[in-house]
C-alpha cells in the first residue's frame, strides 16, 4: 500500500525481497546500504540470529530522489528464507507494493527456489494480492559460483509472467541496483496508473 | 489489490497533528507517534531529537504484526495494547480502529495509568479522523472527482532519473 503524504510531500513504498534461505536477500540490502550516500539512507536493521540468519526481517529505508516534487522513499524488507519461518514471512508481505524474488543459481538449490516461489504465490494470495498484477522482478543471484544452472534453465523453471530478469552477484553489487530499479519502476508506473484512474 | 493507496492531505494531517499534540501534553509524555500497520510513519509529536523514527515505525509495526499473529494462535482476536517498561523510558503501543498504531513514549513524569486514560480518548478522536479520510476518498471515487494529482504525469524519464544519480 503506497502511502502518499501531501503534507510532507512524500511517497512511501514497500518492497520485499523474497527467496530461499541463504540466497542473498540480506546481501542485496547490505550492498545497497554500503554504497548509497549517507543522506539517502536510514539505518539497516537486521533482526537476525547469532549465526546471522534472518530471524524476522531486515529493513532499509532508502530515499531515491524526488518525483514531481515528492520525495520517493522506498522501504526495503527481506523475509527470513528458512522454510519454518513462514508465519513471519507472511506478516512482512502485508501492504507490499513490489516484490523481488532472489533465486539461488546453484544447481542444488533449484528445489528450494521452487518451494519458496510457490510459498510466495500462496502468501500473496492469502493477503488478497493477484500475483499476475503485482510489481515483480526475478533476480538470478550467485552467477559467479561454479556449479550453477544456465540462465535458460533457471528461466524455464522460475518465470511466472513477463517479469524482468536480472543476473546478479550480490556481494559484488552486480545486478543489485538494476533489480531494485526494475521493481521500483513498476511500482511508480502503477502509482501513475492508479492516479489516473481515481 | 487488497488495500488502496493511502492519501493524507494537509487538512487531515493538521487535525491528526493537533490530536497528537494534545495527547502528548495531557499524558505528560515525551513523544507520540502514529504509524500505519505496514510500518510507515504517519505523524509524530514531541521532542524527537536524534531518535531514528523510521526504524521505530518499522519495528513497531513488526512487533504489532507478530503480537497479532500470536493472539490468533491462541484463539484471541488481538492484544490491542502492548506495554514495554524500561529503566528510564517506557513505550505504550495501541492499535486504533484496527488500522493505525499509536505509540506513546513516556518516563517517570507520567504513569501507565495516565497514559492509558489519555490514549483512550485520543484513540476515539483519531478513529473519527481516519473515518473522515476514508469517507473522503470513497466520496471522491464514487463522484468520479479528479483531484489535481501530480502522479498522472510521472514519466519514464522521471523514474529513470531516480536511478541515474551519481551518488548511487
Amino acid at each position: 500500500m503506497t502511502f502518499i503524504n501531501y503534507a510532507s510531500r512524500e511517497i512511501n513504498c514497500k518492497i520485499v525481497y523474497y527467496g530461499p534461505g541463504l540466497g542473498g536477500k540480506t546481501t542485496n540490502l547490505q550492498y545497497i546500504y554500503d554504497t548509497s550516500a549517507a543522506q539517502q539512507k536510514g539505518k539497516l536493521i537486521s533482526l537476525a540470529t547469532e549465526t546471522e540468519r534472518t530471524l524476522f526481517f531486515d529493513f532499509l529505508p532508502l530515499e531515491l530522489g524526488t518525483v514531481r516534487g515528492f520525495k520517493a522513499r522506498f522501504h526495503l524488507y527481506t523475509v527470513p528464507g528458512q522454510v519454518f519461518y513462514d508465519a513471519s514471512r507472511k506478516l512482512i508481505l502485508k501492504g507490499v507494493d513490489g516484490v523481488v524474488f532472489v533465486a539461488d543459481s546453484q544447481r542444488e538449490r533449484m528445489d528450494a527456489n521452487l518451494e519458496s516461489l510457490s510459498n510466495l504465490e500462496e502468501n500473496l494470495k492469502s493477503h488478497g494480492y493477484d500475483f499476475s498484477k503485482i510489481p515483480y522482478a526475478l533476480q538470478l543471484n550467485k552467477r559467479d559460483l561454479p556449479d550453477i544452472l544456465s540462465v535458460e534453465e533457471l528461466k524455464r523453471e522460475l518465470i511466472r509472467k513477463d517479469e524482468p530478469i536480472i543476473e546478479a552477484v550480490a556481494p559484488k553489487g552486480v545486478g543489485v541496483f538494476e533489480t531494485l530499479k526494475a521493481v521500483a519502476k513498476q511500482v511508480l508506473t502503477d502509482l501513475r496508473k492508479s492516479a489516473g484512474a481515481s | 489489490m487488497p488495500e488502496a493507496t493511502m492519501i493524507m492531505y494537509e487538512e487531515e494531517y493538521q487535525q491528526i497533528k493537533t490530536i497528537l499534540s494534545k495527547l502528548r501534553t495531557d499524558a505528560n509524555s515525551k513523544m507520540v507517534f502514529l504509524i500505519d500497520k505496514n510500518g510507515q510513519q504517519i505523524a509524530s509529536h514531541g521532542d524527537i531529537g536524534n531518535l531514528d523514527t523510521t526504524s521505530l515505525a518499522s519495528l513497531t509495526a513488526g512487533n504489532v504484526a507478530a503480537t497479532d499473529a500470536l493472539a490468533r494462535l491462541i484463539g484471541e482476536k488481538e492484544f490491542p495494547v502492548l506495554s514495554h517498561e524500561g529503566e528510564r523510558d517506557n513505550i505504550h503501543t495501541s492499535v486504533v480502529g484496527g488500522r493505525v498504531i499509536l505509540v506513546v513514549i513516556f518516563d517517570e513524569r507520567s504513569s501507565l495509568g495516565l497514559v492509558r486514560l489519555r490514549v483512550k480518548r485520543a484513540s476515539a478522536e483519531l478513529n473519527e479522523a481516519f473515518e473522515r479520510i476514508v469517507n473522503k476518498a470513497e466520496q471522491e471515487k464514487a463522484g468520479g472527482a479528479k483531484r489535481n494529482t501530480p502522479f498522472t504525469e510521472i514519466s519514464d524519464d522521471d523514474i529513470d532519473r531516480l536511478f541515474s544519480d551519481d551518488s548511487l
